[in-house]
């Protein structure tokens, strides 16, 4: 095993599935800030805030996967990426430790997931306890397709 | 230094470095085309400036450069390592002119013929490649195609000083001096003897001292990437949201010993906020201070005498898209000069002042910033279009069947067209309105474009403030809070739905208007365009007290005038104006977003697109509501605002509001006696009044109500008893009068009211008063114009015809088109005809294309008159042949029109 093979994730859970994103990919996490709500956006879209003279869209990554809301929004978390040199807050329900893991026990995405979880996800590693989904952020922000703008 | 050629020598070494990293790439990848269009534009954009500049020998090695990379750009010709080779070497040479220029403020004197004759052999074949340097010696024509040579002598002939000439310097200083004299110095930065004097002093200079110099003028200034700047932006905005709360937390200790420092604090970030948003903020003069200068050398070059006018210089603009639009606007100036502009003879011949006039405008509209360039050239030929469309193969001939003018004239903007018949030095290589169009629309700008043929053409490019900073308002909806700019809203409204303001909200068939004053204002609820509904909007809803109290945003998008409801209405702030994330780029209805004084993210309305968004509702609704609409504005066109007053007697009298020019009331002290009439002085002059009959009384002292009307510079007055209302109804003159001074009676608001003439108050105070010397129409002479005037209504007839006759003219009415022709099939003749539009029968449409499709009153102009005055309109109007195109009742307007098109129309006899 060669060290250029292991991947660092940071791993986020929402309802109860973890997820991981490389952690060169997070720039931030953030907590409770005051969003300000985009009428008329796709309904992934949860509103805008600012983070330090920085305007950064919100996802609804809940919305995003076809899950319902959480329950006491207050709770979440988000993770602040970065995409096509524009900041994206990712609001999750939290997120856990840091994990290093071998890119060569990564398993291809079942093909029997649900079609938005298929579109994000980038395969799947076999975790002790849990199973953790590479979560696609170049995918997972490609929703403009999904026309929900005119609804 | 002279500052153009400071900018000139940074830009092209850091072009040329540009140029030299390209032409290696595209060496390794031939098919990229991105980097041949990129190189090709770069030493365009330096033969252009040179030529400019007037450094013949660079302008001449980049134009020979040019050629050849234009023929790679049109895939003529492979890249090869030997032709990219021969470039790079045109480049340095270009480089160690620079260099020379650099020190000495003068171009080398040197011989690049050899140079230039092998671009051109790479150009334009190798046929004759190894004679050409041997046969040619001085003269750098290549022995290329027979046409490319004409071609080629056509521009060195256009060139003036050239290889030969060069120790021709003398000619050009000649030149310079000549300008010098003509122009006056204030136009030419440096004066050409001055630049002598410099020279010779240079030269006797010791070298380091020049060296010092040089090194001087670098320091003047400093390029900063403008991403920088944005980092900088950023910080300060975050320092001033800190401080903010600073001043949050002190605000509630008195006498803290923070106050101060603090202060100092708070001051200072201001400063510094001003003075890093002063770094990005440019008047768009800057950008055009080189275009007098370019289009007076243009000027010269072509044998045209161009006007250059520039209205709006003022207008601030971000410095990323100043430098932006700077090489477009460069551009389309040229071409309007280049091709635009007609030879003075040509010019002469249509009847046409021999200067050509290109007129350059900066404005803001509706969160935009406008750049209009216009000319009054020979405009475009769409014929010509046509077929150079079918020839590049951009359209077929079927496809162009059914386009519509616009469309055809925007193919002109598209890639790889150009309209020049030949290629000239100054433009026409197809780097034009492409790139043109591609640099506006990368900074999310549109170009539009109206060309009407023989008169000109109107380039309007909208360049959204979306990195500028703006004023703007700040209002609530549903408890979001939005920013609307400034500069689109036109005023604020307080309304009611419940009759407890003045203002109340009133629906047609569930769409809400507002009577604002004599208009009909359109409302849209921001709450239902942005499909917001909180669950408090529904409890009130059902509560029926929403609404009680609206405000109402009055937005001006262009002419359409209309009205946006919210719930509250903030302060207006200063915002910067962030562009939107790129997934929600398709949201119309959003300018941008950006953080307020508080810290929270605030999106921003464009007027634009909630126009847009409203105007797509009427659109969209049923077919039934849409008929019921066009009634609707149909019946309103008749409308017409009039002046209700009274004067002699308790009967309302009215008088359409248009022909009013003001309100006054007067002292009754200050009224005068002169040659037996009442007069009062009134802005410096004389001004008469009269009365409506004898009925009217002036009161004995205090204020008496006057109404003033103006007819170029006269002005008379009116005196009335009461000033009533002003209102807005169908006018239709039911009685006519006998009266001297009443054109009849009409109801208004339900009660009878006589409609005074005011073409009889006129001649009532000018009749006699001005006598011989009023102001005569163009071409008085002993016999009068004729004018014919078709309208259907009587009281426009009755209302034009006795001031046509004030104004000198021999008047004689038609009821409508098929009246009119009968008139033609007597045999009489008119020296102008003006019409109405909207008339029942034949309108005037049909009346202008029956009248230009028989000879017999083919040559008589046509004035439209028209209560459309949509561009559209427009178009449609000049297109049948209509000379000018009038908005009823503007007075002024129709005058000095009939004065201008029987100039025209006599001259051009």
């Amino acid at each position: 095993m060669t060290p250029s093979n292991m991947q660092d994730y940071v791993t986020i859970l929402i309802a109860d599935q973890l997820f991981g994103i490389p952690v060169l990919e997070v720039h931030d996490v953030l907590r409770g800030l005051k969003l300000t709500k985009i009428p008329l956006a796709p309904a992934e879209v949860a509103g805008a805030l600012n983070l330090r003279g920085r305007i950064v869209t919100a996802i609804d990554v809940r919305k995003r996967l076809g899950l319902p809301e959480l329950e006491n929004d207050e709770d979440g978390m988000s993770i602040v990426v970065e995409h096509q040199g524009e900041p994206y807050s990712l609001m999750i329900d939290n997120v856990g430790e840091v994990l290093s893991l071998d890119m060569n026990e990564l398993q291809p995405t079942p093909v029997t997931l649900d079609s938005c979880w298929k579109e994000i996800s980038g395969g799947v590693y076999r975790l002790e306890k849990k199973l953790l989904v590479v979560l696609q952020i170049e995918r997972l922000l490609d929703f403009a397709g999904n026309s929900t703008i005119a609804a | 230094m002279d500052d153009l050629l400071s900018e000139f020598l940074t830009e092209t070494n850091e072009s040329i470095g540009i140029v030299d990293a390209s032409l290696v790439v595209l060496e390794q990848d031939p098919s990229d085309e991105s980097q041949i269009d990129n190189i090709f534009r770069l030493v365009h954009t330096i033969k252009g400036t040179c030529g400019f500049l007037g450094l013949p020998r660079l302008e001449a090695v980049a134009h020979a450069g040019e050629n050849v990379l234009g023929k790679i750009r049109d895939k003529e010709l492979t890249v090869t390592a030997d032709v990219v080779t021969i470039i790079l070497e045109a480049m340095d040479v270009i480089k160690d002119i620079l260099a020379t220029i650099e020190e000495t403020e003068e171009e080398p004197a040197g011989n690049d013929a050899d140079l230039i004759a092998r671009l051109n052999d790479v150009a334009f074949g190798t046929s004759s490649a190894e004679a050409a340097p041997v046969a040619k010696t001085e003269e750098d024509i290549p022995a290329g195609k027979v046409s490319e040579e004409e071609l080629e002598a056509a521009f060195q002939a256009a060139e003036g000083p050239d290889e030969e000439l060069r120790p021709g310097e003398v000619s050009l200083e000649e030149l310079e001096a000549a300008f010098q004299a003509a122009e006056g110095p204030d136009e030419l930065p440096e004066p050409a003897v001055e630049k002598k004097e410099d020279d010779a002093s240079e030269t006797a200079k010791p070298a380091a001292e020049r060296a010092a110099k040089e090194s001087s003028i670098a320091n003047q200034s400093i390029r900063v990437n403008v991403q920088m700047l944005e980092n900088l932006m950023t910080m300060v905005s975050e320092l001033v949201l800190t401080r903010n709360q600073l001043l949050q937390m002190v605000r509630g200790m008195d006498d803290n010993e923070f106050t101060v420092p603090l202060q100092r604090l708070s001051h200072v970030t201001t400063e510094l906020q001003e003075g890093l948003m002063k770094t990005r903020m440019q008047p768009i003069g800057n950008a055009w201070s080189k275009l007098p200068r370019i289009v007076r050398d243009l000027g010269h070059e072509l044998g045209k005498k161009i006007d250059l006018v520039m209205h709006g210089a003022e207008t601030e603009l971000d410095r990323q898209v100043l430098e932006l639009i700077k090489d477009p606007l460069t551009h389309m100036v040229r071409n309007s000069a280049d091709h635009g502009l007609e030879m003075p003879k040509d010019r002469t011949a249509s009847g046409k002042p021999e200067t050509g006039k290109i007129i350059l405008e900066a404005f803001h509209e509706g969160g935009h910033i406008i750049i209009k360039i216009s000319d009054d050239g020979r405009g475009l030929n769409s014929e010509k279009i046509k077929k150079k469309v079918i020839e590049n193969g951009l359209a077929s001939e079927s496809e162009l069947e059914g386009m519509s003018k616009q469309q055809i004239q925007n193919f002109i903007m598209r890639a790889g067209f150009s309209t020049a018949e030949k290629i000239t030095n100054v433009s026409g290589r197809g780097v034009g309105m492409d790139v043109v169009r591609s640099n506006i629309e990368k900074i999310g700008g549109t170009i539009a474009l109206t060309s009407e043929e023989g008169h000109g053409s109107t380039f309007t490019i909208k360049i959204p403030l979306t990195l500028a900073i703006v004023s703007a308002l700040i209002v609530e909806c549903c408890g979001e809070r939005f920013a609307i700019p400034q500069t689109s809203v036109l005023e604020l409204v307080r309304a009611s739905t419940n009759n407890s303001s003045d203002h109340t909200i009133e629906m047609i068939n569930d769409s809400p208007v507002l009577r604002l004053r004599d208009h009909l204002l359109p409302l849209v609820h921001l709450n239902e365009i942005m499909r917001l509904e909180t669950a408090a909007d529904e409890v009130a809803d059902q509560s029926e007290v929403k609404g009680a109290e609206e405000f109402i945003v009055v937005i001006q998008v262009a002419s359409f005038v209309f009205g946006i409801v919210v719930d509250r209405v903030f302060d207006t702030e200063e915002i910067v104006v962030k562009p939107i994330a790129p997934i929600l780029k398709n949201l119309s209805i959003f300018s941008g977003n950006t953080i307020l004084g508080d810290g929270s993210v605030i999106m921003i309305l464009d007027p634009n697109g909630i126009a847009a968004v409203s105007g797509d509702a009427v659109v969209n609704s049923d077919s039934s509501r849409e008929k019921e609409e066009t009634n609707q504005t149909l019946k309103q066109e008749d409308k017409i605002a009039l002046l209700v007053f009274r004067a002699g007697g308790k009967d309302p009298k009215a008088v359409p509001l248009s022909l009013v020019a003001r309100l006054e009331e007067i002292d009754v002290a200050s009224i005068e006696e002169a040659n037996g009439k009442k007069v009062v002085q009134y802005r410096g002059q004389l001004m008469p009044l009269t009365t409506i009959d004898d009925n009217v009384t002036i009161v004995e002292e205090g204020r008496q109500p006057v109404l003033v009307f103006s007819d170029h510079d006269r002005t008379m007055g009116l005196v009335v008893d009461e000033i009533v209302d002003i209102v807005e109804d169908y006018l239709d003159v039911e009685m006519i009068s006998e009266r001297d001074g009443f054109v009849g009676s009409a109801v208004i608001r339900g009660k009878a009211t006589d409609i005074v003439d005011v073409g009889y108050c006129l001649q009532k105070c000018f009749g006699n008063w001005f006598g011989g010397n009023e102001t005569r129409p163009f071409g008085q002479g002993s016999d009068k114009q004729k004018i014919l005037l078709v309208d259907d209504s009587p009281f426009f007839r009755n209302m034009l015809v006795p001031l046509l006759k004030t104004a000198g003219y021999d008047v004689s009415t038609a009821e409508n088109g098929v009246d009119a022709l009968k008139k033609r099939d007597s045999g009489e003749n008119f020296d102008i005809i003006i019409s109405d539009i909207e008339m029942p029968g034949m309108d005037g449409f049909t009346f202008a294309e029956e009248i230009k499709g028989d000879d017999r009153w083919n040559e008589t102009p046509i004035v439209a008159l028209s209560s459309h005055t949509s561009p559209d309109d427009f178009d449609r109007g000049r297109a049948v042949g209509f000379s000018d195109y009038v908005a009823k009742f503007d007075r002024d307007s129709l005058m000095s029109a009939l004065t201008q098109t029987l100039k025209a129309s006599g001259s051009s006899k």
